[in-house]
């Protein structure tokens, strides 16, 4: 109990403050009354500082004065003029950043409904003024100028130990500039530290109406062009004009970037970006980061991390629980180990209390973390340091050190133990009170006496803490007590047998939120019912120091006054820090999803030996019996009889088959996104920016002997995007399972799809074009441009390489704006890139191979092109593939006549023809699909077959690596129960690079682990719900599928077509 | 050669005069028996003997399936067959009604007997189909039509044979916000309650039931209500009531309408039944499962557990058959749906039991159809090779009612339009 000579100064300091005249006013406002300059200057003694996570000083003193830490340290002299605090006991901290706040910005509101892929279409921006073209594109925005201080939002911050955020607006694709604020209550002037902190980009177009982008492609190539467009915009070209979009864009590019990327695999996207333009973004990430530590690891970033948890659901009954996927569950279990498995891999991160419900989430959240794993010194530095040394403003904030803003906190032990309150948070130099309680510690033995008209009596009082204490007279008291730093409150009555043991236990208020915390509850709140009897005699008053001192009223109505004075100060117990047991908790599986692999168990390369089988070669030897196969260094290393290899795995294929593995060659699995509709040519977008490796449909296509697939664009537009051709590697990320070195190809389509002739959107149409016209205008018109544009880089590359041989300056001569949608175009004409052409009927097949032909490009492959028979000769000629489904028809009107003899018809004619499934579900049974090619039109066994490999491979320019089984060829390899082309051939073994990626035997045991793995996930979310946890109702997993958006499909009930999403 | 090239010279097949006899048959007769080497004598439309030495009367017209198999006719279970001609198309659908509450709509009066798509139906084996109509909660009644006929009421096998119910799916759906950008991105949460929500909805289901109960009891009306009348028939049992249900809290609240008004319910979809197929085998409910070709619904669920369910069922004794809904198809790949239920644990005999005699019963029209047997109506077809494996399957010849019908469709003069125009029938395959 000592600080007698503090609290007077205490209570003056509050009482200063507490009237809103702040320290020196601002030099050119003027002044209403009396000048009253003061420059809060103090100095806080005795205390033990950490100056930052690995500097800690006994003892010490903090001097502050003007907003500003003047000098910290031992032994420091005392100067004059500062009013000395004496923080025996206490700790002081640097008060906490969040990098990722709005605070005093705010949000706009989404526009509402009416969107989707099937919603209507606005083709330009909104925006009026001289802006670029993207109303997602927002980089003029800066925080600082809608900036104003909001004491209600900056409270709970403060509360929670923030001193220092960083705000910006969360709208748009870029979303211009962030500024760096205290959480003072004072003027802006002196709150805003940096008016431009940081520049913001996300992948989200917020408040934007306009249709492009559309998708998560879109927004990586809007983002990209707009890197290439400002850089190109720094000479002021005069065909732009004004354009202060990209003006403000390249203003920005000296400041910190930040990305709000929000998903695992969008952190890897967001990355990419940065790469290809020389930018390191600081990482928002969306608290999946521990799914994938090795590939955030590889971007060196910063990362800021929510604290922001999924709630436990409720499961209880198994009928809720069955909708409810071990993703979910299992992410909700390892949501609290995202920071510390960041920590573990040595990736540096901030904290946030951003996307969190409330900000008195964050304490609990945050020892959450603690106990996950995080370690104090790391949790110091992400909300401290690393912030402020991501912003490059280290030098104002993030430690406490002379010439920084004096942001600190006051505790009254180590910040992070358990029962620590943070006692005051100054901010700027101006203390903020959060819990003055726990200033002093009141525990000890008292004694009471109360004086009433009858004469004194005389208690002994047993204080434990704050609102708890025993109470001794001639009997033992039945009590109420509460001391909220100053005010003193005390009721009593004789004890009740019956009652005994209700009292003093009158729970610990605000346990869960120290030692942020609110106003330690106890009286006034009404919440703590007392059994007090209403004869309780009641106490009130202060504590001056050494006593207290107060007035009350019995149960008859007497008053009387009463002093408490103290006997004996409780002996601290130093607060020793539990460390609660790690929680028992599952393991990441690669991907994150069912049948997902344990780190250390995936299938590994092997060589493999098929004895013993019927062998389909798709190579001149055709169906062998009894053949042999070795797959060897991930390549097929023999075919043939008696083979043998002494280090091999034997299978044993006798009654069974092998053939290459299934080839898909229209697939829109394991992606992100597949139409950008935004405009009618969006060259510029790439499947390949947004792979997304964790689709059950990669395992259960694996299941059906599946090992390349064609990922396409949708075809929502006449020039689509470009493709990626993909191997189904269980597990891998999203650069791993692309095809290397495999040739680029880009979507195109004709007719309904990109008429929009089936949307019966409000207003019809309004996209160019409406009719097959049209459509070949949108081609004629974007290879007249891309033509155009590479005459004048050609040009330009001339003039170049001329003055450089020259040796004369090319200072003067600035480069043609690149397009990224030309490029692509020019690609084509190049030879570089391919074209796979969705189409179904003869007028519109013919007109695209003449547009073809008068351009000087060949159409590589129509895909569906349901009337190909029509045209199949005209297709020979021309040199085109043809990729077709075997059966479909009569589901939209340019199917009317769809034949399932098509695909007989155009191999006769001498076409090359693959069947392709454009749907997860039939993708597994292409095998099947190949059949009835047998039945329609009657080719061979051997040529039907070789419409879902060797054909497929061919049109895909990989047929040099894949789809038949000669020697050197990759090692993808499938073996059948039977005949691949019946209906009752299962994959028993789907091989990969010589790995088996599926196994049937071993499915089994790993559906075995799926459903014990749900059902201790499902236990332990409803122990959460018995313990009295909050949850939430049971949430189904729906899985958001891509499509094509051109018919319909058979996914079942968790499913929702991507387009039928609203994605602004 | 004339060919007409449009499907318009199709013609349905007259009565049968006379008798045909199909001989040196192995029969799958669609019970589960296969009788080898046997004869199928049909007169007046009707199987009248089976077996190896039956009595051919003189000039009995012979099909020799030497090599070949015999089955009885596919029946399509669930179907929009002549009620959509081409899905996206809007004006050539008569599938849907506005309004929720439709009982008194039937389907047999739109049902277009010249659709095209009804003759690759029947190259593929389907001969007859249940015409079912689409709605978002009490539908209407559809009928069983037999796919040769010059319309809709030579069409007619059995009117009216049972009413739909689209129960209410009791599942959260989430509305996603801002952003997108696959599993992880905002999900928020519904307004409301999609199970309390379905739950009062079927319970103004069943209001109108028991109103309509009451209704029929009165001897006279003072006004006609013809939704009332319009449910007659669910009440005495001679019509089935369809519900379209997948999970196991829509299969268990479809058991109150066996329970509270003892109607002949038929489980249509079914995607979880194999979770409660007990509780279906002693309430007698029967299933009509959605195509075995589609995915498991959950990620966690067995890969192949669309193709497992029918077998499930089997075990369970539950009467189950297996639908063809795909909008792509239109119902042509039921066989091959089938054998996939085959090659995931039923026999070939039971799969091709669930989609001719389980269909026939679940339909009501087993006295007549569904299996290969004396005094049935012989609806009846002929493969090269097994029926369920697309492989083998390759229908030679049909009949319908003793009917030996034309298997060509447009298609197939598509086929021929232009194996013509490249003069494909000289080249060899």
């Amino acid at each position: 109990m000592r600080k007698p000579q503090f609290i007077s100064r205490s209570v003056f300091v509050l009482a200063f403050f507490s009237v809103s005249i702040t320290l020196m006013s601002q030099a050119t406002f003027p002044e209403n009354g009396v000048g009253d300059t003061r420059h809060g200057y103090y100095a806080f003694t005795n205390a033990t500082i950490v100056k930052d996570g690995n500097t800690t000083l006994s003892n010490a003193t903090l001097i502050i004065k003007d907003r500003k830490i003047i000098s910290v340290g031992a032994n420091l002299k005392l100067p004059a003029g500062a009013v000395e605090i004496d923080c025996k006991g206490k700790y002081i901290y640097p008060s906490f950043i969040d990098i990722y706040a709005d605070y005093g910005t705010s949000l706009p509101a989404p526009p509402q409904g009416g969107g989707g892929f099937f919603g209507p279409q606005q083709l330009t921006s909104n925006a009026k003024g001289p802006y670029g073209w993207n109303q997602a594109i927002k980089s003029d925005a800066d925080a600082y100028k809608v900036f104003s201080v909001d004491d209600t939002k900056a409270k709970p911050l403060r509360e929670a130990g923030f001193g220092t955020v960083l705000s910006h607006v969360r709208d748009g694709i870029a979303r211009g500039t962030g500024t760096l604020v205290t959480l003072a209550n004072d003027k802006e002037n002196f709150v805003v530290l940096k008016d431009k902190a940081s520049a913001h980009f996300s992948f989200n177009k917020g408040t934007s109406t306009q249709s492009y982008p559309g998708s998560m492609m879109g927004n990586i190539a809007l983002l990209r062009q707009t890197y290439l467009d400002a850089q190109w915009y720094k000479n002021k070209p005069a065909e732009e004009g004004l354009n202060i979009s990209l003006q403000a864009w390249n203003d920005n590019q000296n400041l910190p970037q930040i990305f709000d990327a929000n998903d695992k695999w969008n952190d890897l996207r967001a990355d990419r970006i940065g790469d290809e333009f020389g930018v390191q973004y600081i990482i928002k990430g969306g608290g999946n980061e521990y799914q994938r530590v090795k590939e955030m690891k590889s971007t060196n970033a910063t990362f800021i991390l929510s604290l922001n948890y999924p709630q436990a659901q409720d499961v209880e009954d198994p009928n809720d629980a069955r909708f409810v996927s071990e993703s979910d569950m299992k992410h909700w279990e390892m949501a609290p180990t995202n920071p510390a498995a960041m920590e573990k891999g040595g990736i540096p991160f901030c904290l946030t209390t951003s996307d969190l419900k409330s900000v008195s989430q964050f304490w609990t959240n945050l020892r959450k973390a603690m106990e996950y794993g995080l370690s104090e010194s790391k949790a110091m530095d992400a909300l401290t340091k690393t912030p402020a040394v991501a912003l490059g403003v280290y030098d104002k904030v993030g430690s406490l050190d002379e010439g920084k803003v004096a942001n600190f906190l006051i505790t009254n032990g180590p910040l992070f133990n358990e029962k620590t309150s943070i006692i005051q948070n100054w901010v700027q130099g101006e203390k903020y009170s959060i819990n003055e309680d726990a200033w002093t510690n009141i525990a000890g033995t008292y004694t009471l006496s109360v004086n009433s008209p009858s004469g004194t009596v005389t208690y002994s009082l047993d204080v434990k803490n704050n609102s708890e204490l025993n109470m001794v007279g001639k009997d033992t008291m039945s009590t109420k007590f509460s001391y909220d730093g100053k005010n003193v409150k005390l009721s009593f009555a004789p004890m009740v047998r019956r009652q005994k043991g209700q009292f003093g236990q009158g729970g610990q208020p605000g346990a869960e939120q120290r030692p942020g915390g609110g106003f330690p509850g106890g009286f006034g709140g009404g919440g703590q019912t007392t059994q007090l009897p209403a004869s309780a005699t009641r106490l009130t008053g202060f504590n001056n120091g050494k006593d207290w001192n107060g007035t009350g009223v019995d149960s008859m109505g007497n008053t009387m006054t009463w002093t408490a004075t103290l006997i004996k100060a409780a002996e601290l117990k130093p607060d020793s820090v539990k460390k609660k047991d790690a929680p028992v908790i599952g393991k990441v599986i690669y991907p994150f999803l069912p049948f997902g692999w344990e780190e250390g168990q995936q299938p590994k390369q092997e060589t493999i030996l098929i004895k013993n089988a019927t062998v389909w070669t798709n190579e001149k030897e055709g169906v062998l019996q009894n053949s042999d196969v070795l797959i060897k260094n991930g390549k097929i290393a023999a075919v043939g009889k008696n083979l043998s290899d002494t280090s091999a795995k034997i299978i044993d294929g006798t009654g069974k088959h092998v053939s290459p593995g299934i080839i898909d060659e229209h697939s829109h699995i394991a992606a992100a996104s597949i139409n950008e509709g935004g405009q009618s040519v969006t060259s510029e977008v790439r499947i390949a920016d947004n792979l997304n490796p964790d689709d059950i449909n990669i395992y259960r296509q694996l299941s059906g002997g599946v090992t390349t697939s064609h990922i396409l664009h949708g075809s929502a537009n006449v020039i689509g995007g470009q493709t990626q051709l993909i191997k189904l590697r269980w597990g891998a990320n999203d650069e791993d399972m692309k095809f290397k070195n495999s040739a680029g190809f880009i979507k195109f389509a004709l007719g309904e799809n990109v008429k929009r002739s089936n949307f019966t959107t409000a207003g019809g149409n309004t996209r160019y074009p409406d009719t097959r016209m049209g459509v070949e205008e949108v081609l004629v018109d974007a290879f007249t441009r891309a033509k155009d544009y590479k005459k004048e880089w050609q040009a330009y590359n001339d003039t170049r390489d001329k003055l450089i041989k020259e040796k004369k300056p090319t200072t003067g001569l600035s480069p043609p704006r690149r397009d990224l949608e030309l490029d692509a175009l020019v690609e084509v004409l190049d030879k570089k890139r391919f074209i796979t052409c969705h189409s179904y009927v003869q007028s519109e097949i013919n007109s695209a191979m003449k547009v073809a032909n008068q351009m000087g490009y060949t159409v590589n492959t129509f895909t569906h092109i349901l009337e190909g028979y029509k045209v199949a000769d005209k297709m020979l000629a021309h040199g085109a593939n043809a990729s077709t489904f075997s059966d479909w028809w009569a589901y939209k009107m340019e199917v009317e006549d769809a034949i399932p003899y098509n695909a007989a018809i155009m191999q006769k004619v001498g076409l090359n023809v693959a069947i392709n499934s454009d749907d997860a579900e039939m993708a597994r049974r292409l095998n099947q699909e190949a059949g009835k090619i047998v039945k329609y039109g009657g080719v061979t066994e051997e040529e039907a077959l070789k419409m879902v490999t060797l054909n497929p491979a061919k049109m895909l320019h990989v047929d040099d690596r894949v789809g038949s089984l000669k020697v050197g060829k990759d090692g993808d390899v499938v073996l059948w129960t039977d005949n691949p082309l019946s209906i009752y051939a299962k994959s028993l073994y789907t091989i990969v690079d010589g790995i088996i990626y599926f196994d049937r035997q071993k499915d089994e045991e790993m559906q075995k682990f799926v459903d014990v793995e749900r059902n201790r996930l499902i236990k332990k979310m409803n122990g959460e719900k018995r313990s009295g946890a909050a949850v939430i109702p049971a949430q189904p997993s729906y899985q958001i599928m891509q499509t094509c958006s051109d018919h319909q499909h058979s996914h079942g009930l968790l499913v929702i077509d991507s387009n039928d999403i609203d994605n602004h | 050669m004339v060919i007409a090239y449009s499907q318009a010279n199709v013609l349905p097949a007259p009565a049968q005069k006379g008798s045909t006899v199909i001989t040196n048959a192995t029969v799958h007769t669609g019970n589960g028996q296969v009788i080898e080497n046997a004869s199928i004598l049909i007169t007046d439309g009707k199987i009248a003997s089976i077996g190896s030495n039956i009595t051919i009367p003189a000039g009995a017209t012979t099909v020799d399936a030497k090599g070949k198999q015999v089955y009885p006719g596919i029946i399509l279970p669930v179907s929009n067959l002549g009620l959509v001609e081409i899905s996206a198309v809007r004006a050539s659908s008569d599938v849907q009604e506005i309004g929720e509450m439709n009982p008194n709509i039937r389907s047999i009066v739109a049902y277009n007997a010249d659709s095209k798509v009804i003759n690759t139906l029947r190259s593929n084996g389907i001969l007859l189909a249940n015409i079912v109509p689409q709605g978002s909660f009490l539908a209407g009644t559809s009928s069983v039509v037999q796919l040769d006929a010059w319309n809709w009421e030579d069409a007619a096998y059995k009117t009216d044979e049972g009413m739909h119910f689209y129960m209410p799916s009791l599942l959260a759906r989430p509305r996603f916000g801002f952003g997108g950008g696959g599993r992880f991105g905002p999900q928020q949460q519904p307004q409301t309650d999609p199970v309390k929500e379905g739950l009062d909805k079927i319970e103004k289901l069943k209001s109108f039931f028991r109103e309509a109960k009451s209704y029929l009891a009165e001897s006279t009306h003072k006004e006609t209500n013809l939704k009332f009348e319009s449910v007659k028939k669910l009440f005495d049992k001679t019509q089935k009531f369809y519900v379209h249900a997948n999970t196991v809290k829509q299969l268990l609240i479809a058991l109150d309408f066996v329970k509270e008004f003892n109607f002949d319910v038929v489980i249509v979809g079914g995607s979880d039944s194999w979770q409660i197929a007990d509780l279906l085998k002693q309430n007698n409910i029967a299933v009509v499962l959605g195509q075995s070709h589609s995915l498991p619904t959950l990620d966690d669920d067995d890969v192949d557990q669309p193709y497992k369910t029918a077998a499930m069922l089997q075990k369970a004794g539950v009467l189950f058959s297996i639908s063809d809904d795909d909008g792509q198809t239109r119902g042509r790949n039921i066989a091959f749906n089938a054998g996939t239920a085959s090659t995931y644990g039923l026999t070939k005999e039971e799969a091709l039991q669930a989609i001719t005699l389980n269909a026939a019963k679940i339909l009501g029209v087993s006295d007549k159809t569904g299996s290969i047997e004396v005094g049935k109506d012989a609806n009846i077809i002929i493969s090269d090779g097994d029926i369920l494996d697309m492989r083998t399957n390759n229908v030679t010849d049909a009949f319908i009612q003793g009917r030996k019908i034309n298997l060509d469709d447009k298609q197939k003069q598509l086929f021929e339009r232009y194996n013509e125009k490249y003069n494909l029938k000289a080249k060899p395959f």
